[in-house]
């Protein structure tokens, strides 16, 4: 490793081409917590989006009207908004009419710190999709095979989790996709609202350097690699899942 | 002829016929979506009423909160500020036509060049895409906003470049990218007995493309050439983060100035209303529009 920041250094007084955040540690660290902060906030965002496609795609299916008008108001509105309109309306906006708490040192804090405001966004804005991909992808199996499933002494829950949704899953697994390189992408407008992901780590690297064409170049790079890595992966995965003779 | 060549398809053959219709119309939307490079917007009219009645409520809820005698109503603030904020709105107008603009022209040169017959071109052309494609919109805007120059000298004349050229430039680079990729996927999905039956009847290449299937595809993409345009006037407020002056920098000004928490929601909700008014219209078109080409072969 020390060869590689020793590369760094002496790149920097040949070319003058200043990448701190390989030969300078604090910002290495600060470049990699950024980094996890941005792989940690997709992480969550998914899994979150994941669970409220879940429950929206039930609710959508429930009896009561008010819960079926709820949650489709709440898909409309989200997928119809800009998504960084969204992230302010949310932070600035809600966030004004939250109660506060005090924290150890005495002094006044929100109950919701920016971080939790962008998984709360975020999450929501990509659980909007999810709920229709799921409700879609649950539509897809036919009532005969949940027949079948209910003749084999399956229970409803039973039915639900290891019928309907492992064939469900397959189905919706493309439009997830998407979802997700979506969503990692979105992760980019917590830089709006100071949440310490890899753009706002740059920022801050490139405002007390000065190297912003370097950590511009570096930022555009990690991106697109990491996007292309995912829909690389994604794009094995669906062909291993895909369902025989279903789609050309 | 290394066209790539397509499998045909028979309609409703499958070796396991248990998926019901909504499985289709599933897969149909993601590879939209997907050629389309992100979600979709959706409108509806009723979320107009929707955002109206929000507007209207939040501005109820404020103006009873707030005190009759020192504060003007939270409908006159609204009205105060509606020409600065409309101002703004109609610059993010003007950055989405020119950064359409701009994107289109370069991405249909792109997209054909993606079919290209040589090698390199269409690699070369189809990595750009893919590049473009995969970073995200906010990254591209700080990268132009940087690192391009704030005016060009050219020895003679000096060409000013003001912040809001460079978002533009920054927000036509994704919606280059896209367009290359929907002016391929057009060409792709038309039968290759077009290639075939023009070939046949000694069309050149060249004539072949410009005139039987190009002007097929002009078809075929306008409603998702549409659909980005919708989703870059949403993006225009990105703009905002690297400080061009367009809507939603006037509204964090508008609400810094008048220093009113219970402004917050009702003037957010404004944005929110002039950018479903702009876009619903569009929205209905396309939708129209699909209908229309919807093209049976």
């Amino acid at each position: 490793m020390e060869a590689v920041y020793d590369w760094a250094r002496v790149l920097y007084q040949d070319t003058g081409i200043n990448l701190t955040f390989i030969y300078d540690s604090y910002d290495r660290d600060r470049l990699i917590d950024g980094f996890l902060m941005t792989v940690w906030l997709s992480v969550i965002c998914l899994v979150l989006s994941v669970v409220i496609g879940i429950i929206g795609a039930w609710a959508q299916g429930a009896r009561s009207r008010a819960l079926r008008w709820l949650v489709a108001g709440y898909i409309e509105f989200f997928r119809n908004t800009p998504p960084l309109v969204q992230l302010y309306f949310f932070y600035f906006a809600l966030g004004s009419i939250m109660p506060t708490t005090t924290n150890r040192f005495g002094l006044e804090e929100p109950l919701l710190n920016n971080f939790a405001w962008a998984v709360i966004s975020l999450s929501f804005f990509a659980g909007a999709f999810n709920v229709e991909i799921f409700r879609s992808g649950i539509e897809a199996v036919p009532e005969s095979t949940k027949e079948a499933a209910e003749a084999l002494g399956y229970t409803r829950l039973q039915t639900y989790l290891e019928i309907v949704l492992p064939l469900a899953f397959r189905v919706c697994l493309p439009a997830l996709n998407n979802n997700l390189v979506n969503l990692v992408k979105t992760t980019t407008l917590a830089y709006a609202i100071a949440v310490p992901e890899m753009l706002y780590q740059a920022n801050q690297i490139w405002s007390d350097s000065v190297n912003v064409p370097e950590m511009m170049t570096f930022l555009l790079i990690a991106y697109v690699f990491l996007v292309g890595v995912l829909v690389w992966g994604m794009h094995r995965w669906e062909r291993s899942m895909r369902l025989p003779g279903f789609g050309s | 002829m290394n066209r790539p060549t397509r499998k045909p398809v028979l309609e409703g053959a499958t070796d396991l016929p248990v998926l019901l219709p909504a499985a289709g119309r599933l897969a149909r939307t993601a590879t939209r979506e997907r050629a389309a490079g992100g979600p979709l917007p959706r409108l509806r009219a009723r979320h107009g009423l929707w955002l109206l009645a929000i507007l209207l409520l939040s501005a109820g809820v404020a103006e009873a909160q707030a005190d009759p005698q020192v504060k003007e109503s939270v409908v006159t603030a609204i009205f105060k500020w509606m020409p600065v904020l409309l101002q703004g709105f109609v610059f993010n107008i003007a950055i989405s036509f020119l950064a359409m603009a701009i994107g289109t022209a370069v991405g249909a040169a792109l997209g054909l060049m993606q079919i290209s017959l040589l090698p390199p071109v269409r690699f070369g052309s189809w990595f750009i895409t893919q590049f473009f494609r995969n970073a995200p919109w906010l990254v591209l805007l700080f990268f132009c906003m940087f690192l391009l120059p704030f005016e060009f000298d050219l020895g003679f004349v000096v060409i000013p470049f003001p912040d809001w050229v460079k978002a533009t430039i920054g927000l036509a680079l994704p919606v280059m990218a896209n367009v290359s990729e929907i002016v391929r996927g057009a060409v792709v999905s038309l039968p290759s007995g077009q290639w075939e039956a023009a070939e046949s009847l000694a069309f050149s290449r060249r004539q072949t493309l410009w005139e039987i299937i190009l002007p097929q595809c002009v078809k075929r993409m306008l409603p998702p050439w549409m659909n980005l345009y919708a989703i870059l006037t949403m993006a225009t407020v990105l703009a905002s983060i690297v400080g061009v002056s367009e809507m939603m920098t006037q509204t964090g000004r508008a609400l810094a100035a008048e220093n009113r928490p219970e402004l917050l929601i009702p003037f957010y909700s404004f944005v929110l209303v002039c950018f479903f008014a702009y876009c619903y219209p569009i929205a209905l078109w396309t939708r129209r529009l699909e209908r229309r080409y919807q093209v049976k072969l």
